[in-house]
């Protein structure tokens, strides 16, 4: 893809939220990928999940190492091909990657807003994106597409905004999250709020962040993205130093891979967005105003759809998956649904399995622009 | 003309004629098992029909989407529980009900979330099939291409097993047509004389 630029979009009027507090103002960083033809009918908006962020694809000029998030799927030839499609990637609101979020300067009180951000939901999010959409006129994205978190809200998309996409891509989504889901975020959630340098969520008043709580949360967000199989032949009961030590060290590897991956996480995510994206996974569930008809939630939308699933997802599964399908079959929806065998859990949707691409490829291929 | 000559394509074409013939324009169908989606795109470009395939096998799956058909990676082994009742106007089996084993439930189902069922099969009782068995031998051909070693087929089932299983689940058989090998319609003794069946169903009025 070659180096890419972040932009800015900056919208003064107010937002209501979900929630039912109002944004006076915000803006979202995003990148574009390929060219919108003259037609507009080319673009394409990829939603990003709990961790992600507007860098799909190709490196920033600051910096070269840092490769986009969904490199392997989207640039010139790949299977969402820039030659062919425009490419959006946005920052959600309530992130921290630019967007305006919990990092961001509270206008009221000219300190970072930290634990007063409102809670920003999935609705929220494609509202944003959608004035987004208008700024770079965009009246219909030929496609909105996104993995799991991400998946919701190509849903959200096609329900709130029927008439302005032409085909949702949802990844290892789920229609709304199970009890157990719910449980693995607020343990999450706990970790960090029971971190004596989170401050009730003003950490950055005093200089410091709550970054073993974020550590711990992302440790167990990990254990559910992988999968139980992919885990065994990575790690089994590997020992790092080759004999039992019969301490708390680290003494198996997948404790060493745990420990490595949530400071990783933890030295760049800040935890107020960790806390509120988990909460916006929580609350989405568009069955919940039709008395739990998810046909009924999806009776405004137009869309065609390809549903994609993983067999060893146990986060989100592919019943789950099989939910939205049935419940689009319901109102006579265009639907397409693969359920990939890839062995490594609700994180395959991140990789460059090669029959999973090919779907992918094929459906993109058959976009009428 | 002989379909033995004939190539995949032209077979498939053989086999969508006559499915295609009871298709009226602009239905709703679902073909169980439909493959790489051949039949659903040639429905969909003849008569205009909304498809929905299903099939479990993955490269079928992406040949469907390929082919630019809706195609469900399902197990119909398990049922049609997620499809809701006559959402579809036919439902379609080709070649696939003897690779099942839930032949009843399946057929059960297509009568369910279909006005009409059109099912075809390879005849077990075929002339030649059983000239085979009467040398000791599983038959071998063009409609039954395997070697029982390696068939996917798990229901070995002649016309009148059909037909008799059809009348204890309250199924109406609307039409039949039965080929020999060549291609040929057959009327006489079909049970005998038919390598290849297809079968319009209905539900037999209570």
């Amino acid at each position: 893809m070659g180096v890419v630029a972040p932009q800015r979009f900056g919208s003064d009027a107010p937002l209501r939220l979900k929630s039912g507090v109002t944004l006076p103002a915000f803006e979202l960083v995003y990148e574009t990928y390929g060219t919108l033809n003259a037609s507009r009918s080319n673009a394409v908006l990829v939603c990003h999940a709990l961790s992600g962020n507007h860098h799909l694809a190709g490196v920033t000029a600051d910096n070269p190492d840092e490769i986009g998030w969904w490199d392997n799927l989207i640039g010139p030839g790949k299977p969402l091909d820039t030659r062919r499609f425009f490419v959006v990637g946005v920052n959600n609101l309530g992130g921290c990657y630019g967007s305006t979020g919990p990092l961001s300067i509270n206008p009221e009180t000219g300190r970072r807003y930290g634990a007063d951000f409102p809670l920003v939901l999935v609705e929220d999010w494609v509202q944003a994106q959608a004035r987004l959409a208008d700024h770079l006129g965009i009246e219909t994205w030929a496609a909105v597409v996104g993995g799991s978190l991400g998946g919701m809200q190509a849903l959200e998309w096609a329900m709130r905004f029927p008439d302005r996409l032409r085909h949702v891509i949802a990844i290892a989504a789920t229609p709304k999250l199970t009890a157990q889901n719910i449980a693995f975020n607020e343990v999450a959630r706990q970790a960090i709020l029971s971190d004596t340098n989170f401050h009730g969520g003003h950490y950055a008043e005093y200089g410091v962040v709550p970054s073993n709580g974020l550590r711990l949360a992302r440790m167990i967000g990990h254990i559910t993205y992988l999968s139980d199989s992919q885990m065994g032949d990575k790690f089994g009961r590997q020992l790092s130093k080759g004999e039992y030590q019969f301490s708390y060290d680290v003494n198996f590897e997948v404790e060493s891979y745990l420990r490595h991956q949530g400071s990783k996480f933890s030295a760049f995510f800040d935890a107020n967005t960790y806390l509120t994206t988990t909460k916006a996974l929580d609350y989405f569930d568009p069955a919940y105003d039709h008395d739990g008809d998810l046909s009924a939630a999806l009776a405004s939308a137009r869309a065609d759809f390809l549903i994609v699933s993983f067999t060893t997802d146990w986060r989100f599964s592919p019943a789950r998956s099989r939910e939205i399908v049935f419940a689009l079959m319901k109102n006579r929806r265009r639907v397409s649904y693969a359920n990939v065998d890839c062995d490594a859990g609700h994180d395959s949707f991140l990789l460059a399995d090669p029959h999973y691409h090919a779907v992918l490829r094929a459906y993109f291929e058959n976009i009428r622009l | 003309m002989n379909i033995h000559k004939l190539s995949k394509r032209e077979r498939e074409r053989f086999d969508f004629d006559i499915i295609a013939h009871w298709i009226p324009a602009g239905e709703r169908v679902l073909d169980l098992g439909c493959g790489d989606g051949n039949l659903l795109r040639y429905l969909s470009e003849t008569k205009r029909v909304e498809g929905c395939g299903v099939e479990i096998n993955p490269q079928s799956v992406l040949q469907c989407v390929r082919n630019g058909v809706n195609v469900l990676q399902i197990d119909i082994e398990g049922g049609l529980s997620g499809f809701e009742d006559l959402s579809f106007d036919h439902a379609i089996i080709s070649q696939a009900l003897q690779a099942m084993h839930a032949t009843e439930r399946i057929l059960a189902e297509m009568l369910r979330v279909a006005g009409e069922a059109v099912v075809s099969f390879p005849n077990f009782a075929y002339r030649t099939n059983r000239s085979a068995v009467a040398k000791g031998h599983m038959p071998v051909s063009p409609d039954l291409p395997y070697e029982w070693y390696d068939t996917p087929n798990v229901r070995f089932f002649t016309l009148v097993d059909f037909e008799a299983l059809c009348d204890q689940l309250g199924i109406e058989i609307r039409e039949k047509l039965a080929f020999d090998e060549t291609g040929r319609r057959v009327t006489d003794d079909p049970n005998l004389n038919g390598s290849l069946a297809f079968y319009l169903l209905g539900r037999r009025p209570e």
